[in-house]
């Protein structure tokens, strides 16, 4: 007997006001709200959020695991970037 | 970055959508004064709303205009590392139109129609990028200063009371340091090198200064938009406020560098503690 899953949808919790949604894990409903319900019962019984967001895992693009170093690499060697790569002469504030 | 001028009147009265009850005002007002975050899909006043579009749309246009003069400077920058440097300057003031753009379509506007308020004039952005810049000192000098005075706005911005906007700002605040020090060094060199270089330096902080201290906008007793920005803690402190602070950390820079503020009323207030400063033209 083939059995067919329920989609799979990611699970984003904003933990209190005035933070952004983070990834919490996933889960599996056959739609959207079933999706928000599941989510609620899975990961905030106890009060961890404030809002949920659910997405279905096949509509995240993602980049591959395996060209990480490759497709992160432009930002390696630009460590003017950093505050840190100005020396800031003694005797200088708030800058 | 940039953010001068927000708090200009809104012209354009909002037609509401649909009538706010004293009762829903009030529990907006509740929410804001215990330091809840306003979110997208939260119930808002219409005028706090309009308000929120009209800052962020310009504030993004602003980060937007301000890579031109910046651009043009990059095929006449100095060395390969101050241009390796501007570049990645200016590859960050975009990534800031684009965090505001994302900030302000969560308000319910689109990009294109903001970007088509830029065009058609509508919409403002911060009058600092209309002084031309003459040498490269400016580049120096719009970071050292231009930023300078944008962090100054932008830092309470990260406890505005709309989520969305102050997360973003976050982000800003982190990736604007660099640009102020970048602008500093570039200075800093000119000062140390030939007499003609340090007046190059000479003349841009003259010609930057005043407009830098107007980017704080008008001064509280003309700005009236702002006691309503304040009240729902959009704005955390006055013009003149933000104004007077920079002045204080920005002209020890100056003594440093061996340059003279072009303000002849500029002295040390030993009793207060503040520079005072002469009147804006």
């Amino acid at each position: 007997m083939s059995k067919k899953e329920w989609p799979l949808y990611e699970v984003f919790i904003r933990s209190k006001s005035g933070l952004s949604h983070r990834h919490a894990g996933s889960i599996h409903a056959a739609d959207d709200q079933m999706a928000l319900d599941h989510a609620r019962d899975t990961y905030t019984r106890r009060s961890e959020g404030v809002s949920i967001w659910v997405v279905r895992s096949s509509q995240i693009v993602a980049s591959d695991p395996a060209e990480t170093a490759a497709f992160f690499e432009p930002a390696e060697d630009k460590i003017y970037r950093h505050p840190t790569f100005y020396e800031i002469p003694e005797g200088v504030e708030n800058l | 970055m940039y953010t001068q001028g927000l708090d200009q009147k809104d012209k354009n009265p909002a037609k509401r959508r649909a009538p706010e009850s004293p009762e829903q005002l009030e529990v907006f007002q509740k929410r804001v004064d215990a330091e809840e975050k306003i979110e997208a899909k939260d119930w808002m006043p219409e005028a706090y709303r309009r308000t929120l579009i009209r800052q962020i749309s310009q504030h993004a246009h602003s980060e937007i205009i301000g890579m031109q003069p910046e651009g043009n400077w990059l095929t006449r920058a100095p060395t390969l590392k101050r241009k390796a440097i501007l570049l990645a300057k200016i590859q960050d003031e975009a990534g800031h139109g684009l965090y505001l753009y994302s900030a302000g379509e969560t308000l319910g506007v689109s990009r294109d129609q903001m970007v088509a308020d830029l065009l058609s004039g509508k919409a403002k952005y911060s009058s600092i990028f209309n002084y031309p810049t003459l040498t490269w000192a400016d580049i120096g000098a719009i970071g050292w200063l231009v930023d300078g005075a944008a962090i100054m706005n932008q830092i309470p911005l990260c406890r505005c009371s709309y989520g969305p906007y102050a997360r973003a700002m976050v982000r800003v605040c982190k990736e604007e340091s660099f640009h102020q020090r970048q602008g500093f060094d570039i200075l800093r060199v000119l000062c140390e090198g030939t007499a003609e270089q340090k007046a190059m330096a000479q003349d841009a902080l003259d010609r930057w200064w005043w407009p830098s201290l107007m980017m704080f906008g008008p001064s509280d007793t003309d700005s009236e938009h702002s006691a309503q920005s304040m009240a729902w803690k959009i704005k955390r402190f006055s013009n003149d406020e933000l104004r007077q602070k920079f002045v204080d950390v920005t002209v020890p820079q100056a003594q440093f560098l061996g340059l003279k503020m072009p303000d002849d009323n500029l002295e040390f207030d030993e009793k207060s503690g503040h520079y005072r400063f002469g009147e804006i033209d």
